[in-house]
């Protein structure tokens, strides 16, 4: 198990005051300048050599994003800006980095603006997380009282300013070019790539868009050396990573764990365990809910990485895991997803706009049985349409999920139309 | 025809606070804050006059900030209580019972999901995941997220909100915000807790 001296998140919980004189006694702010003046280059050499791969979902390593803005300026603005719209269901670590330990976050948005050339940051967070982004705005208050922000941020000789710009309710705009066109003033579709945002983002300056645990992430690395944080987690799946554990656990949680922990010993750990025991689990959802769920079986001994999730054809998304026990009704847990996705879908692309309600719908009556059994291959064709023929990977959360209820759960849905086909019979008869 | 709609001088202020966070030109940028903060002022409400005055204020054509507004779920182009009740019921919540919080609400207030109490007391919405699973079931109470409830304690919560007497947000049970309820197994061992 991760040793606490080893945690990035010392204030995970609110334990201890969220205010900047509380932050900086958990080490925070300690001379940001001479991280800075190790150099740009430096910095993003040492986020690659850590490792870390961005912990919004996609997993795509966090140094190597960075080195992609331009080099030099040609005269347009470079901006950072924080992905703070944490909506993936079973998702809630940005919400208590963003209360308890902001000040790791405004830290990160400097020595990650500074190696990117940018002299802005947009944190952009969901409108839901009022509270959240008013205890933000309060940090970004103190720190520019004390100077760690604003002109010459904290003594670096680098201007640096924070911004906290609220959503209004939609998942959509988690989408990072569809974030974009939200904070520029507009409904949160997402553009088609390329351009990608380090060539042309927000305004159409170069622009990086990063979740809020990746930059939060970076100052703690920065001091304490890339070699120690790839120290923990498998080769490719390295580092600390907060978790969020909920459905029927005896206990859910966040709680900050090294990569590659096996998924029984996180929940059996910190969790409580599952609700009845082990034995009693039918399913889990391991990344939030576009990562197909895993039943039991393969569960036992599954480790919670990039890697080993995929292998697993999962995947470990945002570290959600959401824990299903014996008594779901798991058609009904998919179905309810995918009526979610059909909700968020933004409608700009046919294939999603028209296929999630669809599939949705398909999946209510199977959640009956009111279906017939061809309907199953039907549904996973639909999926399959769907899945990489739009412009954003909404598409694809929405079929992974019902991809994989079918993958595993096929018998389950066959034996509900079957029953209730000889049912009818029975009334008939 | 709607009322005339005027930001009061604090939220004029206000206003021009956020404009100035964009770069001079990106004034459009404000138009989710804004349209915020006249809805706040008009009793929750985004109306025809608070989409006419956030566009005039903006430079934008009204068509925008009307496409704008209707895109996102927290601006209700409809009116809605003095306490909004937004339920979510996306799976976590599910799992943890959100389906029985949802039909104790609407046996005690004898609304359903879209629907405003007699008294403009109490409006109900059904909403996708609000983002603190780890304290599912939840339910948003304008700005307050009321955590880990069950029928019982959302009945409880909402004779309170009638009373007048809401209390505090966050977990309604006896647990320190995301940590595991009961013992907590990290985070005991820290060296700057000790000085």
């Amino acid at each position: 198990m991760l040793q606490d001296k080893d945690r990035i998140f010392t204030n995970l919980y609110g334990l201890h005051e969220c205010s900047l004189a509380g932050a900086r006694r958990r080490g925070d702010w300690d001379n940001t300048a001479d991280l800075i003046k190790k150099g740009a280059e430096w910095i993003i050499e040492e986020m690659k050599a850590s490792g870390l791969r961005g912990r919004g979902g996609a997993g795509f390593p966090t140094g190597l994003k960075w080195s992609f803005m331009p080099k030099e300026n040609d005269g347009r603005p470079h901006y950072l800006v924080v992905n703070a719209d944490e909506s993936e269901p079973g998702t809630c670590k940005d919400r208590d980095i963003l209360r308890h330990d902001p000040h790791k976050l405004l830290e990160g948005c400097l020595v990650a603006g500074f190696a990117m050339g940018a002299h802005a940051a947009y944190i952009y967070v969901r409108g839901e997380f009022f509270n959240e982004a008013a205890a933000l705005q309060k940090a970004v208050d103190e720190a520019r009282d004390a100077g760690l922000l604003g002109p010459n941020a904290a003594g670096s000789g680098w201007d640096f300013e924070v911004y906290v710009h609220r959503g209004a309710g939609a998942y959509i705009c988690g989408e990072e070019t569809a974030l974009l066109e939200s904070l520029e003033g507009k409904k949160g579709q997402p553009r088609l790539k390329p351009p990608f945002p380090a060539m042309a983002g927000l305004y159409g300056c170069p622009t990086t868009v990063n979740n809020v645990e990746s930059i939060a992430v970076a100052p703690t690395i920065l001091r304490r050396g890339a070699s120690w944080f790839a120290g923990f987690g498998r080769e490719n799946n390295t580092g600390t990573k907060v978790f969020c554990i909920s459905g029927h656990v005896e206990r859910p949680c966040n709680v900050e764990e090294a990569m590659s922990i096996p998924m029984r010993e996180l929940i059996d750990k910190h969790a409580g365990g599952v609700r009845g025991g082990w034995d009693n689990l039918l399913a889990v959802i391991p990344g939030g809910s576009s990562t197909p769920l895993l039943p039991k079986s393969i569960c036992d001994d599954v480790l919670m990485d990039f890697d080993a999730l995929k292998e697993a054809q999962s995947g470990l998304g945002t570290a959600a895991v959401i824990v299903m026990d014996k008594s779901t009704d798991v058609v009904k847990a998919i179905a309810r997803l995918a009526y979610f996705y059909k909700h968020e879908s933004c409608g700009q692309c046919t294939p999603c706009r028209e296929g999630t309600g669809w599939m949705w719908r398909v999946l209510e009556r199977m959640v009956v049985g009111d279906a017939s059994v061809e309907e199953i291959d039907t549904l996973l064709d639909v999926a399959g349409q769907v899945e990489g023929h739009t412009i954003c990977a909404l598409g694809d959360a929405a079929a992974w999920p019902i991809q994989g209820l079918i993958r595993h759960f096929r018998g389950e849905i066959e034996d509900r139309i079957t029953k209730r086909k000889a049912g009818g019979r029975a009334a008939a008869a | 025809m709607s009322e005339e709609f005027k930001f009061n001088d604090e939220n004029l202020a206000k206003a021009k606070e956020i404009i100035a966070r964009y770069p001079e030109g990106r004034q459009q940028s404000a138009v989710l804050p804004l349209l915020d903060i006249a809805q706040r002022q008009n009793e929750g409400h985004a109306s025809e006059a608070v989409i006419e005055a956030v566009a005039k204020m903006l430079d934008m054509p009204r068509i925008r900030v009307t496409e704008v507004a209707t895109f996102y779920t927290m601006i209700n182009t409809k009116p809605v209580g003095k306490y909004h009740l937004q339920c979510c019921t996306t799976t976590p919540c599910w799992l943890r019972g959100s389906g029985d919080v949802v039909d104790a609400m609407r046996k005690h207030l004898g609304i359903d999901f879209g629907e405003t109490t007699p008294d403009g007391l109490f409006s109900m919405l059904e909403v996708e995941c609000l983002g603190g699973c780890v304290n599912a079931p939840i339910l948003q109470v304008n700005d307050d997220f009321y955590e880990d409830l069950d029928a019982a304690s959302v009945v409880k919560l909402l004779e309170a909100f009638k009373a007048g007497t809401p209390p505090e947000p966050g977990t309604q049970i006896d647990r320190q915000t995301s940590a595991p309820a009961g013992e907590i197994t990290t985070l005991q061992d820290l060296e700057f807790a000790k000085g």
